[in-house]
């Protein structure tokens, strides 16, 4: 599998995201600048977590509009897997690639924890590797992750198989504590329609070694590279 | 502007004048015999902020001198940007501390994310990618009127900045008490790694190299900010709001990405940021080093307001530049990168051989004056002090009429500001970005950060307990450094070198004057038994107001290193059925104990004695422990003593402990705060081999209990919860940060 990682002036986790794609493929993924208007031929771009242009205006608003991402868009279309984390799901969804919108977090702070996440759907390369329901555990870290769209649209979501992570408190662990953000139905995570497209606020790429703590990012990985090669 | 209108700005320098900037009678004496005539009111800027005590240590420079600096670790001590220890394999681990209290007081969100801006570029201007960032926050009493607002803007400063720049914030200190009521401290550490063969220093050299300016555009935010932390505070301090500078991390990120991408080329001689007095100390500094003159030409320099002057620009403290020396003929190599990453870049002046600041600007000259004499001539005080007297041992009949149940103790504990959780902080840090972070915030005694690419680990730790210090400067000195040691062997690593941020009131004052002078030998003493040098630091003086002083806080920032990452163990019990040891001679030293404060109502007494000799038997033996891998839990005993640090063990996963070796212990055993101590939780089949290794290095070994269940037991038979200590522990803070005035 050959992956892109688009970085943008601000962007922060692409480091965390070159780590657990070379780990996962055993091939470096590309850096883009945001400057750049081609991509390499590749599998799988990764829009990366930080803070694009420093967004002051409204997160990922700037980026949505680099030259760069009309190609990511056009390369969308044609089917290319895209991986938008944390300011890369707010990126895409800004560039019209996910419906929806990441507004502040409902306490109005940044958070940064580990949070428990359900698997709602397998059905993608992103997802295949888990069980459907399965309680999975990402570090989320954002200051505006508060996922909205109207009832309609969470209906037609669920309906289609397009929510891909949902948000959960966990009893049986130290902190139990559920949605993180005030994200409307526990929202974590989505695919676009063709579930090739996913956008979320955690970072899977901050749960694949030992040292993370957990590894229940690293089968995201796994499955993206078995099923792209 | 023209040279005209800037005249026509400029008061005419006199006494009254220099008065105002913050010199004395004899300083500006002193400033007109070294030029030889009455300076221009640019220079009597430049020379202000040069012998501001901020920047000329003109108080505490006598006492400095006397802190060890060196060790075969050291690569390079104070007198730098920041500290460079080595850490084997051709890398170094590069950090300071360094304080913004003054301005955090007045803007606490500009004030802390420009003072985590400011140690960020202390450290990547040597060449270090920043990994990690840490803070020591003291607030005021929790009942005063301004404690939340400063608590909510501070920790959202932090995170505001931290979290952009993308360097990780994995911990640190957070104490509340009244003596900071008009003085918080903000106390910022920044950790980098870099190749020690690309190490950058700020001594300019080649006479005819360019000077390059480079970063955000110089507006007036923040100008004589260093002469305003050099003065204590007043009521009207609230006025002083438009000398804080404003941080913006997204050109700080950018800053970080095109220097490092600048030095990993061979243009640049030397490298210096743009700190307290902006400009004027780079170029000052630079050009002094090197033994240099220096000549600016300011208008092509990048302005984001108009019309200012040569005044205004040299001690503007605009955030996020850089000053570079680069080798001839390279400009343009520095200008591409700049440029790519949309920085302002540009040609500002030359070295020369003159060995003058030289500054021009509209066609005229507008300072001329030689740097060496000026420098030289900051004035440096040897200030009249006196010894804290020693305090009265605490008697036991403190404990008359006490009948508080241990569970009802604990809860008490718990609860406090001191010892309740500070999760509603961390989780307002990113303490992962990077994927190098091995704890959570809490989680550890120190937090251990991967070097990017690398198996090893650098170990990082802030500490200092400032009622120890008020009751006896000297030993709570040697405790801060005690306890920061303490808590980089308790994760496993080796202790390696540490940076001071010194936390004072007023100078000027022989009580204030000795506790700083205490706390320097204390620190001495301390660092020299340790092997744990001093390589980097930084003063604030002058934490008054109204005549009332902070506690003294000598915060020590501290590093270690560990082989692999993985090495580390965290504090909290890992499986039910380990045992529980406590390492160290067990006390029931009263004086100065959380435990005396919070439950007694009482600050009295002398800190903990600190036996140097002790506590590095201890910490290496329980070192080996951990590469031994014997160990699944580790924590050193602080605050609260013996019993509360297990309750913390047991509180981090929710495993509980039996502790029958605890019953009916009086409250002097289970709280009392003496140093030297760990607790341990080992596997059962691992007793043995510790109790052999502790008999061989002489280190006593108290077997506790074991870990069980979800509570505390066997203390008398009454059984505390866990989950009734966790609430009253984690609910302080929320509740508290979301409660009305």
């Amino acid at each position: 599998m050959k992956a892109a990682i688009v970085v943008f002036p601000g962007s922060n986790r692409e480091r965390d995201a070159v780590a657990a794609l070379e780990a996962a493929s055993g091939t470096k993924p590309y850096l883009v600048w945001h400057r750049d208007t081609e991509l390499p031929k590749v599998d799988l771009i990764v829009v990366p977590g930080g803070f694009s242009y420093g967004d002051y205006l409204r997160s990922g608003a700037m980026a949505a509009h680099s030259p760069i991402m009309r190609e990511v868009k056009a390369r969308a279309d044609q089917g290319v897997r895209v991986l938008g984390v944390c300011n890369g799901f707010q990126i895409i969804t800004e560039a019209g690639l996910l419906p929806g919108a990441l507004m502040r977090n409902g306490a109005l702070k940044f958070v940064c924890r580990v949070q428990h996440l359900r698997v709602e759907n397998t059905d993608s390369p992103f997802t295949a590797k888990y069980a459907k329901g399965q309680i999975v555990r990402y570090p989320v870290a954002h200051g505006d992750g508060n996922y909205w769209t109207d009832a309609e649209t969470v209906k037609r979501l669920d309906g289609e198989g397009q929510v891909a992570f949902r948000y959960v408190a966990d009893e049986t662990r130290a902190d139990p504590r559920g949605n993180p953000n005030g994200s409307v139905s526990d929202i974590a995570g989505i695919f676009n329609a063709k579930r090739t497209v996913l956008g979320l606020m955690p970072h899977p790429e901050d749960a694949v070694e030992g040292l993370h703590g957990n590894t229940d990012g690293k089968p995201m990985f796994d499955g993206l590279v078995e099923a792209l090669s | 502007m023209s040279a005209e209108a800037t005249k026509a700005q400029e008061r005419p320098v006199t006494l009254e004048l220099a008065r105002e900037f913050g010199l004395s009678e004899a300083e500006y004496t002193n400033a007109l015999e070294i030029l030889g005539r009455v300076p221009t009111f640019t220079e009597m800027g430049i020379i202000s902020v040069m012998w501001s005590e901020h920047c000329s240590y003109k108080s505490s420079k006598r006492w400095l001198k006397t802190l060890p600096t060196t060790g075969p670790q050291v690569i390079c001590g104070p007198g730098e940007n920041a500290g460079v220890v080595d850490i084997g394999d051709g890398d170094t681990v590069i950090f300071k501390m360094e304080s913004h209290n003054h301005p955090s007081y007045i803007e606490p969100y500009q004030g802390a994310a420009t003072g985590v801006g400011g140690i960020l570029r202390d450290v990547f201007t040597m060449g270090a990618r920043p990994i990690a960032n840490m803070n020591a926050l003291r607030f005021g009493s929790p009942d005063h009127p301004k404690t939340r607002h400063l608590v909510a803007g501070v920790v959202s400063g932090i995170g505001g900045y931290g979290n952009c720049v993308g360097v990780p914030t994995v911990g640190g200190e957070t104490n509340f008490h009244a003596a900071y009521n008009g003085n918080i401290l903000v106390n910022a550490m920044t950790v980098g790694v870099a190749k020690a063969d690309r190490i950058f220093y700020s001594a300019a050299a080649g006479v005819g190299n360019s000077v390059v300016y480079v970063g955000s555009k110089t507006g007036r935010d923040g100008i004589h900010g260093a002469t305003m932390a050099s003065a204590e505070f007043t009521e009207d301090s609230e006025e002083k709001r438009p000398t804080v500078q404003v941080g913006d991390p997204f050109t700080e990120k950018l800053l970080i990405e095109a220097c490092l991408e600048l030095m990993a080329t061979d243009a640049v001689v030397a490298i210096q940021d743009m700190g307290a007095a902006g400009l004027t100390s780079s170029a000052v500094e630079m050009a002094g080093k090197g033994g240099l003159g220096i000549e600016l030409t300011l208008d092509s320099l990048p302005m984001r307001e108009e019309a200012m002057t040569p005044y205004e620009i040299m001690l503007s403290e605009s955030q996020e530049r850089m000053l570079f020396i680069l080798k001839p003929g390279r400009e343009e190599v520095a200008r591409a990168i700049f440029d790519k990453w949309e920085l302002d870049f540009a040609v500002i002046g030359t070295l020369t051989d003159s060995g003058n600041l030289v500054i021009k600007m509209y066609g005229e000259t507008w300072c001329d004056m030689p740097i060496a004499p000026v420098s030289n001539a900051a004035p440096e005080y040897d200030r009249p002090w006196e010894p804290t007297p020693a305090a009265d041992e605490v008697p036991d009949s403190v404990f008359d009429g006490y009948s508080l149940s241990l569970g009802d103790a604990l809860e008490k504990l718990f609860a406090c500001p001191d010892l309740a959780s500070k999760r509603w902080i961390w989780e307002q840090y990113d303490s992962l970005v990077g994927g190098d972070t091995r704890f959570m915030s809490g989680q550890a005694d120190a937090a251990v950060v991967r070097v990017p690419g690398q198996t090893k680990a650098v170990a990082i730790t802030t500490d200092c307990t400032p009622r120890y210090c008020l009751a006896d400067p000297v030993r709570g000195g040697a405790q801060a450094v005690a306890e920061a040691w303490r808590n980089l062997s308790a994760v496993g690593a080796l202790p390696l070198a540490i940076t001071d941020n010194m936390n004072f009131g007023n100078p000027e004052k022989p009580r204030i004057m000795g506790q700083f002078v205490g706390a320097v030998q204390g620190i001495a003493q301390a660092c020299i038994a340790l092997d744990f040098p001093v390589v980097s630091g930084n003063v604030s003086l002058y934490n008054e107001t109204n005549g009332e002083a902070i506690l003294p806080t000598p915060a020590i920032g501290a590093v270690g290193t560990l082989p692999d990452a993985m090495i580390a163990v965290g504090i909290a019990f890992q499986n039910e059925g380990d045992v529980i040891l406590a390492i160290g001679e067990q006390g029931g030293h009263l004086g100065q104990s959380l435990f005396l404060r919070e439950i007694l109502g009482r600050e009295e007494g002398p800190p903990p004695p600190v036996d140097l000799a002790v506590e590095r038997r201890n910490g290496e033996f329980v070192r080996g422990l951990i590469h031994a891998g014997l160990v699944a839990s580790s924590h050193d005993v602080a605050d609260g003593g013996l019993i509360v640090t297990v309750a913390e063990m047991a509180l981090a996963s929710g495993v509980g402990a039996h502790l029958p070796a605890l019953d009916n212990a009086h409250p002097r055993a289970l709280f009392g705060e003496d140093q030297a101590r760990y607790v341990l939780a080992v596997r059962p089949d691992a007793v043995a081999t510790v109790q052999d290794k502790a008999k061989a290095a002489g280190v006593p070994v108290t077997v506790l209990g074991e870990t069980r269940g979800d509570s505390l037991t066997g203390l008398g038979g009454e059984a505390i919860s866990l989950k009734a200590l966790k609430s009253v522990n984690e609910s302080w803070l929320p509740d508290y940060m979301s409660a009305e005035l």
